[in-house]
């Protein structure tokens, strides 16, 4: 009965341990993209890393989509903006700094906005007059405000120019990514694709076609489709997404090229993608088909984050012998205290033994990927203090 | 015949069927809630609560997770409604109703719109050839919602006229997160697009009406944490504003209560000793573990400030006023027979 094996954190790291320290302190880690599921905590993670990061001697900013505005002001921020801003309180790790010439530790944060970002990128690209139409396009409003794929896009999009800017001025040397909580796994990485190929598409040359006349395209198929079309968009609706077409059609080239860019600054060996999941069965599944994904994709895997994980237990008393226990204890004293406990002790046994299953689970589909597994803390993250705490478990410190 | 049509009186008399103590004229129960606070989870179980007084009921999913599926333990969902689960047992051991399910994915709903609607059943297809489906669902802003909650509409206001469908007494949708709600019921006008211009326009409105209307209430599902908190009192402000009907507020995965509020001060004002407990543990037939005695005060510790948290938090929710419901954290996680203790839980607590 009481030599069963450890479960937990412990033995987890059977597997390999991810080295979040070395990825931070590595100057070739020039990028890092946090993915996974909604509500794993990845905005927690992307802000803890770049702090730490920064403590650590590099020069960050973290780019975040969509933080809680509790996140946002636990950077000391009330709302952040589409431009990077200095977080302020920083001091360096110890062992860290100190030098002549090391300055202060440096990080700024920001949030995706996505229209903002996608009308940057369109004034950057056409001549004025030409960007004033598209911008007033109701088309190009509605494209840039609520396709679900734009945040996806606008975010690779941002940190391509982030990354551009950063190589030209020196501004930073490490670049922290939290992506938007996807619908799927896939969405962030097939978003510029999906928006390349609509734009190079036989869509828009079907769009097209009228405007430029009568093509090899006019077909039966073509009348039907346009038919279609009308009736279910409605003949303004397909009028103005002939407009924006129209005047889009030089900047397709351009934005395949960015999507271009920015999907192989991906691939790049000074990108590390870190998948962010919780110990549940949903978010770990997720995280499996990022890691499929990525490796699909040949994109820079650097691990796994298990966030939120039950602190394992001290001893090897399983819950039935605690619940037993309890029960004996109850018998003599209803009110025993040291009855809940064990209660509670039994729920948490309970708890790190299922997350220790679903683990396994992932560790044995997923051998090679190395992983931090970061303890729930007690209280929940309201200022730099507690972000740092988090970096430090994700550096794998433990309090003594 | 006659013995039939007495029977069916007689229960209507006896036992009227109320689909959910606290929202009897809901038959639209749409459930919502941040990432990671098992909202996929309270929508199964209030199927489930739903379907102990219910007929049929219907889970749909938006999502392409395949979640039900999962939560099931059933093969993938086609496009199709599927009978997945019995019911609760409802009152007096009765069995329970069917629980059908819904796996909604844009493209086929499309078809089926446009066959429905304009009889475009070849030209479907052309569509597809010349990428006007893909662009339809993933790229025309705002037309991929109004498709899925336009099936979700289609199956809410069924009833028995229409012979070939099945009419449900109740409709449980798995609804996208909290922050995306209200773009989703379509209700967000500067976001939604395209939605709001072509011949589209028209279905978008019904279904919004349907939404608006009494027969729809809008459930949010939280855990007792300050971000989960902090987004359900601002999607019930969102919901509030754009004219939703907010239900109730589900209290998901709550720490167990195994230890009341004089434990909890004797632990936070550290009078809970090593000897006490160690000695407690004796008596219970636990003797000689030292590292099980540390192992409970550190646990006693961390759940002492977690329960306190967790308190603050639930005047938080009180304070909004809403029906609200509670869930305990399922120790071994969810499978389907945690699915019918939650249902029951939702059903005693009149959610369900």
């Amino acid at each position: 009965m009481r030599t069963r094996s450890r479960v937990g954190p412990q033995s987890l790291t059977g597997g390999r341990a991810l080295d979040v320290d070395g990825l931070l302190d590595d100057p070739h880690t020039g990028i890092i993209v946090c993915c996974g599921s909604g509500g794993v905590g990845k905005t927690t993670t992307s802000a803890a890393l770049g702090l730490r990061a920064a403590e650590r001697g590099r020069k960050v900013v973290v780019l975040t989509i969509d933080p809680a505005r509790r996140l946002a002001q636990s950077m000391g921020i009330e709302a952040l903006d589409n431009t990077p801003r200095p977080v302020k309180g920083l001091h360096w790790a110890p062992g860290f700094g100190g030098s002549p010439g090391d300055g202060a530790p440096w990080m700024d944060a920001m949030m995706l906005d996505m229209k903002r970002t996608f009308d940057e990128v369109v004034e950057s690209q056409a001549s004025p007059e030409k960007a004033r139409q598209i911008l007033e396009n109701p088309f190009y409003i509605a494209l840039s405000s609520s396709f679900a794929g734009t945040q996806e896009y606008m975010a690779m999009e941002k940190l391509g120019q982030l990354y551009a800017d950063s190589r030209r001025d020196g501004t930073y040397d490490l670049i922290v990514v939290d992506t938007p909580p996807s619908r799927s796994a896939l969405d962030f990485l097939d978003a510029p694709e999906r928006l390349s190929s609509f734009l190079d598409g036989r869509f828009i040359r079907l769009l097209l076609a009228p405007a430029k006349g009568p093509a090899r395209l006019m077909s039966a198929g073509l009348g039907m489709v346009t038919n279609a079309l009308t009736k279910v968009l409605g003949a303004q609706v397909l009028r103005d997404m002939q407009t924006f077409v129209a005047a889009f059609d030089t900047l397709f080239g351009g934005f395949r090229q960015r999507a271009q860019k920015t999907f192989e600054l991906l691939q790049a060996d000074g990108t590390a993608f870190l998948v962010v999941a919780a110990p549940e069965d949903d978010a770990l599944r997720e995280a499996a088909y990022f890691v499929e994904r990525l490796s699909e994709d040949e994109m820079p895997l650097a691990g796994l984050v298990v966030n939120r994980a039950s602190p394992q237990p001290l001893g090897d008393v399983s819950a039935e012998e605690a619940m037993a226990a309890a029960q004996r204890l109850r018998h003599n004293d209803p009110d025993s205290l040291t009855a809940g406990l064990l209660r509670l002790h039994a729920d948490r046994v309970r708890i790190v033994e299922r997350e220790a299953r679903l683990r396994r689970r992932f560790e044995a589909a997923h051998p090679q990927v190395p992983t931090a597994v970061v303890p729930a803390l007690a209280g929940d993250v309201h200022d730099l203090d507690g972000l740092r705490q988090v970096g430090a478990l994700l550096a794998g410190e433990r309090p003594t | 015949m006659e013995g039939r049509a007495h029977c069916r009186a007689r229960r209507t008399l006896y036992a009227r069927r109320v689909p959910s103590r606290d929202f009897p004229q809901v038959r639209l129960h749409i459930v919502t809630g941040k990432g990671g606070t098992g909202k996929s989870t309270v929508a199964a179980s209030l199927a489930l609560g739903l379907a102990a007084t219910e007929q049929n009921v219907l889970l749909c999913e938006v999502e392409g997770r395949q979640g039900i599926a999962r939560m099931f333990d059933v093969e993938p969902l086609p496009y199709a409604e599927r009978r997945i689960a019995t019911g609760l047992p409802g009152p007096d051991g009765r069995r329970g109703g069917i629980v059908h399910a819904l796996h909604i994915d844009p493209e086929s709903a499309l078809l089926e719109y446009l066959s429905m609607y304009y009889k475009l059943g070849r030209a479907g297809k052309a569509l597809d050839r010349f990428g006007v489906i893909e662009f339809a669902t993933t790229i025309a802003p705002g037309v991929r919602d109004v498709l899925l909650t336009g099936k979700v509409y289609e199956a809410s206001r069924r009833n028995a006229r229409n012979k070939k469908a099945i009419s449900y007494d109740a409709v449980v949708l798995d609804a996208p997160p909290t922050g995306r709600i209200a773009a989703f019921l379509g209700v967000n006008q500067e976001l939604a697009g395209l939605a709001r211009m072509g011949p589209i326009k028209n279905q978008a409105d019904s279904v919004t009406t349907l939404f608006r209307s009494e027969r729809t209430a809008v459930h949010l599902v939280t855990v007792l944490e300050e971000m989960p908190v902090q987004e359900l009192a601002d999607g019930i402000a969102e919901l509030r504003r754009h004219g939703l009907p907010v239900g109730g507020a589900v209290v998901n995965q709550v720490r167990p209560r195994d230890l009341d509020d004089g434990d909890l001060a004797a632990v936070r004002a550290g009078k809970v000793t090593k000897r006490k407990v160690a000695a407690d543990l004796t008596r219970g037939g636990l003797t000689g573990n030292g590292d099980l005695v540390l192992s409970l005060l550190t646990e006693a510790r961390h759940h002492a400030e977690r329960r306190a948290l967790e308190d603050a938090q639930r005047v938080i929710v009180d304070d909004l006023d809403l029906p609200t419901y509670e869930l305990p954290r399922l120790a071994g996680g969810i499978d389907l027979g945690g699915l019918y203790e939650l249902a029951g839980m939702l059903r005693d607590q009149g959610l369900a």
